[in-house]
């Protein structure tokens, strides 16, 4: 069986604004107090009225420029119609025919084939989040409860093409918008909590006989970790090519379905409810004005935005000589770390040495501690100054380790630290690098004179007896270069 | 004109539940409205822009602070049916 | 005289003057209540006890000789669609009998800053649908000129209280014509201001884009006074426009010089009862003879008003209605299948008759295969309605016609015709649709006794215009000094 396989995302992002959409509750998870972020607007209260807030339109617009979205110079909010007990108005305030957002892009690489996929966006936009419903699973008939908390949570919709050819691309195409979405500081994306969701839709386009015929499509709701959109979108496919073998459908033959994912159970289940024909009977919300907005506001926003992940991986790679690996590992955690990293990497001058120390030393001591890198006592600068030194030669990177090691401790009392106590240090445990020959030369003729024995057993071949002599010249000159020393003792003994 | 079955479908829309009795005025009443509302197929509305608002304001917004909620009591104080914490609803049918 | 005879202008002239106290004031208001009530109907709650305490603080804090607010001391009351914090707002429904919001309406807070006395809430249409008050599922309100007919509505309640002199102000909405065809039906003034002139935070929605919260009278100047503290703009209505509200109050005594009034040949053709249509054109002599310029105006579209009225209204109420489901607040049923049953029972029993043929027409209007035809059809000629004022406001300050074609009807005349009650709102609703202002004046009488209402119309935000030409009539006659005896 020769198939296709096509996949377009519906991506739902909570927008990280401190109030609601439309009133002043904050906006808060907050599941373990229900319904105390309420209040007239977001009740659906006769007699109340919305107002956009304008902080969740800016990052809306923000969001839609970096998913390379044309903004719309004109938009309007609709009503969605449709009744559920999480939705107290019985219609959502949402974008119908004129979102404020376009026609966007994002590009993907997909390790399994190598090969770069661009997903184009149908749209982006803006519209409020429902309540929350918690049913009863005792199976015993009790009434589902209802919390409204999250009603009136800006939220932004974000619509694929299906453009999206497996379920590995589709986990790539939403781990990689979770990233650009955190280094845009527009949402927190945590799936758990269900501030990034995820509709799947799913069908296949079998080739037989030269022809080219679809199935139907299959929409896989609420799927709430990267995990399970990958399972859940692999289990969908293998049932649908089972089912072509088994008894052909060609889309249109049989309505659209809608299922939901177990994730304990590993199966889909078929979703009953809203099952009806929808008719939403969108109309424009008179309640609430249009937007209008001008190259120069769209310019604006479009200046606040930072470099994104996709551009810092190749800058990383092609202008610091970074292994795509390490660019990789630096640019994943984040636009603060990330940030961290190009300051130390300025202030030292040299790409590789930052990448190691940060992914590295800087790492392990984030992840011993549990903190994050805006946490960390060894600011930027600090770190960018002890790797100068090791850069130029003089500290080596034992002693850079050192003084590291020691800037940490001094911080244990949760002072930050500042550049010149790396001075200090240096000089307390004379960690200068030793660039003195004269001296150096002085203090190894003084070791080989007091060890003539050993002197002698080195000068005769046997090598192993050259450490010990390294160890006496290194205990009295700590900044010395142990490889260094080695060397002249040998060219000494040996020369 | 409107039959029975459109108001049944409509009904259904709008969540009201109708008696058989009801069914057949809404029907008649609703029809005796739509046959008036054919007098706008009078009227030639090319190149006529929609209505929808009729105050000629835009770019309304309010900054994004964070003003005191109501106490769960009060959000709750209408409500049908609670249990001081939740709204309370029929089983939702979701999962079958 | 007694006391509740008196204007608006008159109680705060008395009440300065120390002639009387708020609470003498409240209270013979409150003895009028009791005394006509029963026969007139046009309360579903009276809150004489907080009332009383309001005047007797205005009392106290006018001797300590603080300043009062400009409605210091003035009774007024509300249609029962505005909220109000810790007192019942019903729309008249059995769906919110029982409802009491946890908020004041933006004008409750505005008429508390201003410190007037809040007497009560006051029948209507129930959620404003209809024009006779007979569609209250909580009370009859009938006419105080002749207890037989309906006060008009949906503002039936707040109209005949001011008419039967139960109040001096009452405050009430309009979404077709539903605060000028009750003032016209009982002989009082109302007016419905600009769309956006007033806060519609806290007016439980019927139509929004229609709805505006306006002010009753026994005057003009009472209005104006009224109207001064309704107007401004409130953060929490996007619709509500920011502008500086004139002081009403003080420039509606004056005559407006070289004044051009519009008249609209069609609104004296079919349908219009004589007797309304020769009081109009006897209205519009008393304006030529203090020289102002009669000028025949166009308003080709109107005629399509009622029409593309309730397919906007509909569609838009069927979407601010959906919100009663028995699920946050208001009426659940108690026997249902199950959830979907639940709603829809809640809501067959929660609402009237009325309000569900306007639920069902507007689900209609909007539903897929239908909205092109109907609502996107009725948005563009609503925008044609809107030209043909704005074309007309361009050559006169204000139109002036008939506010109904009838005065008012009986009892139980049109409960089984919708359509033609529909039809009574065909001068009104145009307004509303052009988002314009618009107010009634008593204007005369039928030979039955009835009263007939004069309805001016101006250009978006000239509402002193308006009440400085409705004044001038008002100066030049005495339909509103007549009071109701029954």
């Amino acid at each position: 069986m020769d198939y296709t396989t096509i996949i377009g995302l519906e991506v739902h992002v909570q927008l990280l604004t401190k109030s609601k959409i439309f009133c002043g509750c904050a906006n808060l998870f907050n599941p373990d107090n229900p319904n105390v972020q309420t209040c007239p607007v977001c009740l659906g209260l006769p007699g109340s009225l919305p107002v956009m807030n304008r902080k969740a339109f800016q990052l809306s617009v923000k969001t839609g420029l970096a998913l390379n979205c044309d903004i719309a110079s004109f938009t309007k909010w609709d009503r969605k119609q449709y009744y559920y007990p999480d939705l107290p108005k019985a219609y959502q305030i949402s974008q119908f025919d004129l979102p404020f957002s376009a026609d966007g892009w994002v590009d993907i690489e997909v390790p399994s084939t190598g090969e770069t996929r661009r997903v184009r966006l149908i749209r982006a936009h803006l519209e409020e989040d429902a309540g929350k419903n918690i049913h009863d699973e005792s199976g015993r008939g009790a009434d589902s409860r209802v919390d409204l908390n999250r009603t009136g949570t800006p939220l932004l919709e974000i619509v694929t093409q299906p453009d999206i050819r497996s379920a590995e691309e589709a986990r790539i195409f939403l781990e990689d918008l979770r990233l650009m979405l955190r280094y845009l500081a527009v949402s927190d994306c945590e799936m758990q909590e269900g501030s990034l969701r995820c509709d799947a839709n799913v069908n296949l386009h079998v080739e037989e006989n030269g022809e080219t015929i679809p199935t139907p499509i299959v929409e896989i709701k609420n799927l709430n970790s990267f995990r399970g959109v990958e399972a859940a979108i692999e289990h969908e496919l293998k049932k649908q090519v089972k089912a072509w073998q088994t008894d052909p459908r060609r889309m249109g033959e049989v309505p659209k379905t809608t299922v939901g994912w177990d994730a304990n159970r590993n199966a889909t289940f078929e979703q009953r409810g809203k099952e009806e024909a929808a008719d939403y009977r969108y109309f424009p919300d008179p309640d609430l004005c249009p937007v209008t907005i001008t190259q120069e506001e769209v310019d604006e926003i479009r200046s606040t935005i930072c470099e994104l992940p996709g551009v810092r991986r190749t800058r990383y790679v092609s202008e610091l000589g970074l292994t795509p690996y390490d660019a990789g590992v630096i640019v994943d955690q984040g636009a603060e770390f990330a940030s961290y990293f190009d300051e130390v990497c300025v202030t030292c001058g040299d790409g590789k040495q930052a990448a190691n120390w940060v992914t590295q030393d800087v790492q392990r001591e984030l992840n011993e501690r549990k903190l994050e890198i805006g946490e960390f006592p060894v600011s930027a600068p600090v770190l960018g100054a002890v790797l100068k030194k090791v850069v130029d030669g003089e500290l080596t990177i034992k002693s850079g380790r050192e003084v590291f090691a020691t800037l940490l401790s001094d911080a244990g009392d949760g002072t930050r630290i500042s550049a010149e106590r790396i001075d200090a240090i240096i000089a307390d445990k004379g960690l200068g690098k030793e660039q003195d020959t004269g001296k150096i030369d002085a203090v190894i003729q003084a070791v080989l004179d007091r060890n003539a024995a050993v002197a002698e057993d080195v000068r005769n071949g046997r090598m192993q007896a050259v450490g010990p002599l390294i160890g006496q010249v290194m205990r009295e000159l700590k900044g010395a270069d142990a490889k260094d020393v080695r060397q002249m003792i040998l060219d000494k003994l040996q020369g | 004109m409107l039959t029975r079955e459109d108001v049944e479908k409509v009904a259904g829309l709008a969540r009201l539940k109708l008696t058989e009795e009801e069914i057949s005025e809404m029907a008649d009443k609703l029809s005796q409205v739509i046959s008036y509302v054919t007098v706008l197929d009078e009227v030639d509305v090319s190149n006529v822009e929609p209505m929808a608002h009729v105050a000629d304001v835009a770019n309304i917004f309010r900054e994004d602070a964070v003003r005191e909620s109501l106490p769960r009591e009060a959000a709750l104080d209408n409500a049908p049916k609670s249990d001081g914490k939740y709204f309370l609803v029929p089983q939702i049918l979701e999962n079958a | 005289m007694s006391i509740s005879e008196l204007t608006t202008a008159e109680l705060q002239s008395g009440l300065q003057a120390g002639t009387f106290s708020a609470v003498e004031l409240t209270q013979s208001y409150l003895d009028a209540i009791s005394r006509r009530e029963e026969s007139v109907g046009a309360f579903l709650t009276v809150c004489g006890e907080s009332a009383l305490s309001q005047a007797a603080a205005v009392d106290a804090r006018r001797q300590s000789g603080e300043q009062l607010g400009t409605l210091a001391g003035i009774p007024v009351a509300l249609k029962d669609n505005i909220c109000t914090a810790g007192t019942k707002t019903t729309c008249a429904s059995r769906m919110l009998e029982n409802f009491v919001p946890p908020y004041d309406a933006h004008i409750v807070t505005r008429l508390k800053a201003a410190d007037a006395v809040l007497v009560g809430k006051t029948n209507l249409d129930e959620y404003a649908m209809g024009s006779s008050t007979e569609n209250s599922a909580l009370g009859k309100t009938r006419n105080p000129w002749d207890l037989q007919r309906t006060p008009g509505g949906s503002s039936g309640g707040s109209a005949a209280s001011v008419a039967a002199r139960l109040t001096p102000l009452s405050v009430g909405s309009d979404t077709g014509g539903s605060i000028r065809q009750p003032a016209s039906f009982c002989g009082v003034v109302g007016m419905k201001p600009t769309y956006g002139r007033v806060s519609r935070y806290g007016l439980v929605a019927f139509a929004s884009s229609l709805d505006q919260i306006g002010p009753f009278a026994t005057d003009v100047t009472g209005a104006a006074s009224l109207l001064e503290v309704l107007a401004g703009h409130d953060e929490r209505d996007s619709t509500s426009v920011n502008r500086p509200v004139p002081e009403y109050s003080r420039s509606v005594e004056q005559p407006l010089e070289g004044l051009r009034v519009g008249v609209v040949q069609e609104h004296f053709a079919e349908g219009i009862d004589e007797e309304v249509a020769s009081s109009i054109r006897a209205a519009i002599e008393v304006y030529r003879s203090l020289g102002a310029e009669i000028v025949d105006v166009a308003l080709p579209h109107s005629k399509y008003g009622v029409a593309v009225y309730y397919l906007i209204a509909s569609s838009e109420a069927s979407s601010n209605l959906a919100r009663y489901d028995g699920v946050h607040y208001g009426h659940r049923a108690s026997e249902f299948e199950n959830m979907v049953d639940m709603y829809a029972a809640s809501r067959a029993e929660g609402f009237g008759d009325e309000v569900k043929r306007r639920i069902m027409l507007g689900v209609y209007a909007l539903s897929e295969g239908y909205s092109d035809q109907y609502y996107l059809k009725a948005l563009k000629v609503r925008r044609l309605i809107r030209n043909d004022f704005d074309a007309a406001f361009k050559n006169v300050d204000v139109i002036a016609g008939p506010t109904c074609p009838t005065p008012a009807f009986k009892i139980g005349e049109l409960v089984d015709d919708p359509l033609q009650m529909y039809l009574a709102d065909v001068y009104t609703i145009s307004a509303n649709l052009a988002g314009i202002p618009g107010i009634s004046v008593p204007a005369g009488f039928s030979p039955a006794g009835l009263p007939i209402g004069l309805q001016l119309l101006a250009a978006p935000f000239e509402e002193e215009k308006l009440l400085r030409a409705a004044r001038m009539f008002e100066r030049e006659t005495d339909f509103h000094t007549k009071v109701p005896q029954f």
